[in-house]
């Protein structure tokens, strides 16, 4: 059983604004019974003032689906038509004092069929006309490129289970994932290089100390150990400082003459191959 | 508040003699069946009754057939399991795309072991085609696992028809019967089926206990490697005041099921006529012939199941709902879809399943309630008949 609020059970059980409003001023429409939600929205609006004078609902859905549609129609009657644009999936939610976590998507829905209807009352073109431009990522669902990353960037999303949980997306046969991870990754990967400077440096590194680090270990285990271990050798890694890397060679390499090559060569070569360009590598004798 | 309920595939409520009967188990007499001594040991005695009386209601040959597990999903995994393991050179099982997650997940986890698996397609009506799992066996063919009735919509598979398939190709045959047994008649002893699983908490015994029957002469290996308990079939000290509980379950089953047969058939037609004959745009989902006598599972158009549960719930009235919403994941039951409902009433199908436990007043009170329910949340729906 879903954790919903009281409120959201208080609004499901007594919904506000249900019905249509004949000839409208505006209507926004979004989602389909395929889908298992969808929201029409139908609003009279005064065009003087631009204000919201009512607002109505029609939703199928669950109980969140219903409560987010009564709370959207609260609160944008008597609002101005610029102040309504602002509201987000977030709001919507915070006025329901929120939503279980898997049922987001239904504030989403509120948010959409809001925009759709400001749109429609402005005469733009709504964004299902302009679907050409964006790309259906999820199937199953239909939910473009354009509105994960929209949710990714609204809602602070990092992992691929809550762009689930806010659009749907990858929430059918789950084929999608992979593309839905990949947005992820351009968006955060983008985002991070338009911080500010001190942090870019920051970023420009691209990795902890604890991550250069434990990158050094795999590259010696990975690379370096199984070549020297074949001519009956081994090295140790004895330190790391900065850009540094102290070892120490073990078996055969002691004493070998050709271990200033292998170091040069081998060594240091692979961990400037993995790990960093500027990487020096230092022996350690006793 | 009067509770209603009518969602008993999920679980039963432990019927009052299966408590009594469980109670000394869990006070003064917790030996241990394995001691030497006689406060332990006794208590062996009431393993061996309550596996009589699970033989008996499948209608076995011997209860050395029986073994206890801890639920019908160990029963299922330890029925598949056991026999790759068997067969270890066989790489293909037979299922359908309908089985109940312990299995059908368990395949899909097989699947990237290497396995290879055919999922039978079912017809609208939820109905298997015979022909279809003819020709998908082969040379590799391991295990076909084919439930008996399915949990949502209670629909029969032609159990006796696939056994003797299964037997012309001598193939190991497994069917999860954890939503048929206490609910029809079974007779083992002339129903071929090699591997059959049953679960405590759908007959009225608790949950944590299940049992599979593994017919004698068929090859097994243990899943739960452990001790000697189960005649080294399966490890773990035995959960006896459930095992008692179980058995008490399966001999009161056994006592009422003809006449429960019928009079919950009644009552569930009862109620399922009337809620389709009173409430417009309604269908029934699943085979109305073959089909336990318990279940029905109507698709009411044009509004979603999660908002209809919690409206009967609000009555008192206790059901569960195959929509993508109540199933915890945004895609609604693999069961319903399998069957290609309509997408108009998929997400809008409701489950009743009733038990001997129900009245014809917990019908009475479920079709007034219903169908105002299902008014005011069409007069929210978007969607409307064309």
């Amino acid at each position: 059983m879903w954790n919903y609020t009281e409120k959201v059970i208080e609004h499901f059980r007594n919904p506000r604004n249900v019905g249509e409003i004949k000839n409208p001023d505006a209507v926004g429409e979004v989602g389909n019974i395929i889908c298992g939600d969808a929201l029409r929205l139908t609003l009279r609006i005064d065009k003087k003032t631009d204000k919201i004078i009512d607002a109505k609902f029609q939703t199928f859905g669950c109980a969140s689906a219903i409560a987010s549609s009564s709370a959207l129609t609260e609160m944008i009657k008597g609002m101005t038509i610029k102040k309504a644009s602002k509201i987000t999936n977030k709001d919507i939610a915070d006025y329901l004092g929120g939503l279980p976590n898997e049922k987001m998507h239904c504030s989403v829905m509120g948010m959409e069929a809001l925009e759709r209807a400001i749109d429609n009352y402005r005469g733009v073109p709504t964004k299902k006309e302009m679907v050409g431009e964006e790309q259906i990522v999820c199937k199953c669902f239909s939910v473009t490129d354009k509105k994960i990353i929209r949710a990714i960037k609204e809602n602070n999303l990092k992992t691929v289970e809550e762009v689930t949980n806010y659009t749907k997306a990858g929430g059918g046969c789950g084929k999608c994932k992979p593309e839905i991870e990949k947005l992820l990754q351009e968006f955060w990967g983008k985002e991070a290089t338009k911080i500010s400077r001190p942090k870019k440096e920051l970023a420009g590194k691209k990795s902890t100390n604890l991550q250069r680090i434990a990158l050094i270990q795999d590259t010696i285990e990975r690379e370096i150990r199984p070549q020297l271990k074949a001519d009956g050798g081994d090295i140790e890694l004895v330190d790391i400082d900065r850009n540094k890397v102290y070892v120490k060679f073990l078996g055969t390499c002691l004493g070998c003459p050709s271990t200033g090559v292998t170091l040069k060569n081998l060594v240091e070569s692979k961990l400037k191959e993995f790990v960093k360009e500027d990487i020096v590598v230092e022996e350690v004798k006793e | 508040m009067r509770v209603v309920y009518v969602d008993n595939n999920a679980t039963t409520m432990v019927a009052p003699e299966v408590f009594e009967a469980m109670k000394p188990f869990l006070q003064g007499q917790y030996g241990n069946p394995s001691s030497m001594h006689a406060f332990g040991g006794r208590i062996h005695k009431n393993i061996d009754s309550a596996r009589e009386s699970v033989a008996d209601l499948l209608g076995a040959n011997d209860p050395q057939e029986i073994i206890f597990t801890s639920c019908g999903t160990e029963s299922d995994n330890t029925a598949i399991m056991s026999t790759l393991r068997s067969y270890p050179d066989k790489k293909h099982i037979i299922t359908t795309k309908v089985e109940h997650p312990a299995v059908l997940n368990l395949c899909k986890y097989l699947e990237t072991a290497g396995y290879r698996i055919t999922y039978l397609s079912v017809d609208n009506e939820g109905m298997i085609d015979l022909n279809e799992l003819k020709s998908s066996i082969d040379e590799d063919t391991a295990l076909i696992s084919i439930m008996y009735a399915n949990n949502e919509t209670g629909v029969i598979f032609p159990i006796e028809e696939i056994a003797e398939i299964a037997r012309a190709r001598k193939l190991i045959l497994h069917t999860d019967g954890v939503q048929a047994v206490g609910k029809i008649p079974f007779k083992l002893t002339e129903l071929p089926v090699d591997l059959l699983s049953i679960s405590g908490h759908k007959l009225h015994a608790p949950k944590g206990v299940g049992a599979l029957y593994v017919r004698k002469g068929t090859r097994f290996t243990p899943f739960l490697i452990g001790g000697h308990q189960e005649g080294g079939r399966r490890g773990g000290t035995e959960n006896i005041a459930s095992i008692v509980g179980l058995g008490v379950a399966c001999r009161l089953a056994k006592k009422t099921i003809k006449e429960e047969r019928t009079r919950i058939k009644n009552l569930r037609d009862r109620l399922e006529n009337t809620l389709l004959q009173h409430i417009p745009r309604t269908r029934l989902n699943g085979n109305k012939k073959n089909r336990l006598p318990n279940t029905s599972n109507i698709g009411f158009e044009f509004i979603e199941g999660e908002a209809i549960l919690l409206m009967l719930d609000e009555k008192g009235i206790a059901a569960s709902s195959g929509s993508a919403c109540t199933s915890g994941s945004l895609s609604p039951s693999h069961v319903l879809r399998a069957m290609g409902i309509p997408f108009t009433f998929v997400q809008g199908s409701i489950r009743f399943s009733l038990s001997r436990y129900n009245t014809a007043g917990d019908v009475d009170y479920i079709v007034k309630r219903l169908p105002p329910i299902i008014k005011r949340l069409r007069g929210i729906s978007p969607y409307r008949a064309s």
